[in-house]
C-alpha cells in the first residue's frame, strides 16, 4: 500500500527530532549521577511497594475531592446566577467564596486547615485525620475554581433557550435543571478536566500537613537510602492516572457529539 | 355578532430604557381568529408577542386572556404562560435532548403528565406533523423547516388555547418554507387562534382573518386581508407595502 507524502515526512521529522533529544541528554555531562540518583531501576524497584501504598491515599483523596468538588461548585455557581434582589447577600457569599479561595496558594489553605484546626481546640473540627483536612483544602480550593468554569459554561448558554423553557411554563428552577445546566456542563467537560488534573497532583501539597501519601513514601525512601529514584515512581503513577483520565473523557465528550451533532 | 374575546390587550406600552417599543397597543383578537401582525423590523412586531406570553415584563397596559387579567400583581406567571403557546424564529429547540424528550419535558414536569402519557401524546402530534420518524432524533440532525415544525409540535403539546407565531419561517431557506407554512394553515383550519408576525405577505394575505400594520410601535391600521393590501388607508401602509412589491415578495 502506498502511504502518504505527509506520513513520511512526519516519520522522518519525528525521527530526528528523537534523536537530537537523545544525543542531548546522553552527552550531558551529568547523566551517569542522574541516572543513578533518579532512574535507578533497583531503587525504584525497591521503592516502589511503599510509594504504591502511598499513592492508594491519593487516588482516595482525589475521588472523594472530586465528587465534593462537582457538587460545591454547582452550588456556588448557581448561587452567584440567582436572580432577583432578595438573593444579593447570597450572590456576594459566593462571589467571595471565590475571590478568596482562587486567590489563596493551596498550601496555604492546607496550612491553616490542616494546623489550624486542629489547635482551634473544637470538638468536630479539631479532631479529624490530616486525610480529611486534605481533603476539605482541595474541596474548598478546587471548588472555587471549578464554579468559575461552571458559571462561564451556565453564561454561555443562549438566553434564547431560557426564553424558550420559560415559556413553555417550566420554573427558574427546572429550566436550570433540565435545560440549562445539561448544556453547561458539556461545554465546560474540558476546562473542568483540567481543573481535576490539577487536584489529582495537588493530591500531593498535602504531604506538608502530615499525610503519607505517595510523595511522602518517596521522600521517606531517599531519607534512608540517599535515592531519590522513589519519586521518579511516584511521578510515573501520577502520570499513569492523569493521562487515561484525560484520553476517556476525551473519549466520552466525542461520543456524545457523534450522537447529538450533524455529521460533517 | 359579538363573540368573547380569547385575548385583549389595552393600552400597551413597552419600553427598554428610554427607548419606547411598544407606544399605547390596543387589540382585541377573538376565539379562533388568525391575526397577522405586519410591519418593518423594528416596528414592534416581535416584543408585542413576548409582552402577550409574558416573556417581557410590559411597562404600562393590561392583556386579558379568557376574561382574566395576566398584567396584574400575584399571577401565576408559569400557569398563563403553558396556555399561551410561542414558536421562535430562531427555533430555540434544546439541543441536548431527542425530538422525543423536547417534545414532553414540559408536559411532564409542568402540566404532571406521566412518561407514557406525554409520549403517546407528543407520537400523535409528530405523526400528525409528518415528524414520526424523527422521534429519536436530535434537533441538529433535522433541517430548518424539521426543527421549526418540531417547535410547533412542542408548543402545541402543552394544549395551548393561544398560539403566537414570531416570524417562524424568516430563518429558513426558501424551500423550506412551504412545509412550516402548511402547518401553520392546518392549524388554523381547525380553528386555533393564533397571532402571527410575518413577512410572508402572500401566506398573510392567505391565511389571516384580519392583518395589522404596526409602525414604529403603534398599531397604525388594521383590517381584513383583502382590504390592507389592496387599499391601505395609510400612506405608512401603502409604502411598507410598495417596499415588499418592490423587493418582488408580494
Amino acid at each position: 500500500m502506498l502511504r502518504s507524502r505527509g506520513f513520511w515526512i512526519s516519520t522522518a521529522s519525528t525521527v530526528v527530532f528523537l534523536v537530537v533529544i537523545a544525543v542531548l541528554l546522553l552527552t550531558a555531562p551529568g547523566i551517569h549521577n542522574l541516572h543513578e540518583g533518579l532512574f535507578s531501576v533497583q531503587d525504584m524497584r525497591a521503592a516502589l511497594p511503599s510509594v504504591w501504598d502511598g499513592f492508594k491515599i491519593n487516588l482516595k483523596m482525589m475521588a472523594i475531592a472530586e465528587v465534593l468538588v462537582l457538587i460545591c461548585a454547582l452550588g456556588v455557581a448557581i448561587l452567584r446566577g440567582l436572580p432577583g434582589p432578595a438573593a444579593f447577600p447570597l450572590r456576594v457569599v459566593a462571589i467571595v467564596y471565590t475571590d478568596v479561595f482562587r486567590g489563596l496558594p493551596t498550601i496555604l489553605v492546607a496550612i491553616f486547615i490542616g494546623l489550624g484546626f486542629p489547635s482551634l481546640g473544637l470538638s468536630v473540627i479539631s479532631t479529624q485525620s490530616p486525610f480529611t483536612y486534605g481533603v476539605v483544602t482541595l474541596t474548598l480550593v478546587y471548588s472555587a475554581y471549578v464554579a468559575e468554569v461552571y458559571r462561564a459554561g451556565i453564561e454561555s448558554v443562549h438566553q434564547s433557550q431560557t426564553a424558550a423553557a420559560r415559556s413553555l411554563g417550566l420554573s427558574y428552577s427546572q429550566t436550570l435543571r433540565f435545560v440549562i445546566l445539561p448544556q453547561a456542563v458539556r461545554r465546560v467537560i474540558p476546562p473542568l478536566v483540567n481543573d481535576f488534573i490539577g487536584l489529582q497532583k495537588d493530591t500531593a501539597l498535602v504531604f506538608f500537613i502530615g499525610v503519607i501519601e505517595a510523595l511522602q513514601a518517596a521522600q521517606d525512601y531517599a531519607n534512608v537510602t540517599y535515592n531519590l529514584s522513589g519519586l521518579t515512581v511516584a511521578g510515573l503513577l501520577f502520570i499513569a492516572i492523569t493521562i487515561p483520565f484525560t484520553r476517556l473523557v476525551d473519549y466520552l465528550v466525542k461520543r456524545d457529539r457523534r450522537r447529538t451533532q450533524a455529521a460533517g | 355578532m359579538e363573540q368573547p374575546a380569547a385575548l385583549r390587550i389595552e393600552d400597551l406600552h413597552k419600553s427598554y430604557g428610554n427607548t419606547e417599543v411598544l407606544k399605547g397597543i390596543d387589540l382585541a383578537v377573538a376565539e379562533h381568529e388568525v391575526v397577522c401582525l405586519i410591519g418593518a423590523s423594528g416596528s414592534g412586531k416581535s416584543t408585542l408577542l413576548r409582552c402577550i406570553n409574558l416573556t417581557e415584563p410590559v411597562t404600562s397596559g393590561r392583556i386579558i386572556v379568557h376574561g382574566d387579567e395576566i398584567t396584574g400583581e400575584g399571577v401565576k406567571v408559569n400557569q398563563i404562560r403553558r396556555e399561551i403557546g410561542i414558536v421562535f424564529q430562531a427555533f430555540n429547540l434544546f439541543p441536548h435532548m431527542s425530538v422525543m424528550r423536547n417534545v414532553t419535558l414540559a408536559p411532564r414536569k409542568v402540566l404532571g403528565q406521566s412518561r407514557r402519557e406525554a409520549e403517546a401524546n407528543a407520537a400523535e402530534l409528530l405523526e400528525r406533523f409528518g415528524l414520526a420518524d424523527k422521534a429519536a432524533e436530535y434537533p441538529d440532525r433535522l433541517s430548518g423547516g424539521q426543527q421549526q415544525r418540531v417547535a410547533i409540535v412542542r408548543a402545541l403539546a402543552m394544549r395551548p388555547r393561544i398560539m403566537l407565531l414570531d416570524e417562524v419561517t424568516s430563518a429558513l431557506d426558501p424551500e423550506l418554507v412551504a412545509e412550516v407554512l402548511n402547518v401553520i394553515r392546518e392549524l388554523a383550519a381547525e380553528g386555533m387562534t393564533m397571532v402571527i408576525a410575518t413577512h410572508e405577505m402572500g401566506f398573510a394575505r392567505d391565511i389571516a382573518h384580519r392583518v395589522c400594520f404596526l409602525d414604529n410601535g403603534v398599531l397604525l391600521e388594521q383590517g381584513p386581508p383583502a382590504e390592507i393590501f389592496s387599499n391601505p388607508r395609510e400612506e405608512r401602509t401603502r409604502q411598507f407595502l410598495q417596499r415588499i412589491v418592490d423587493a418582488g415578495r408580494l
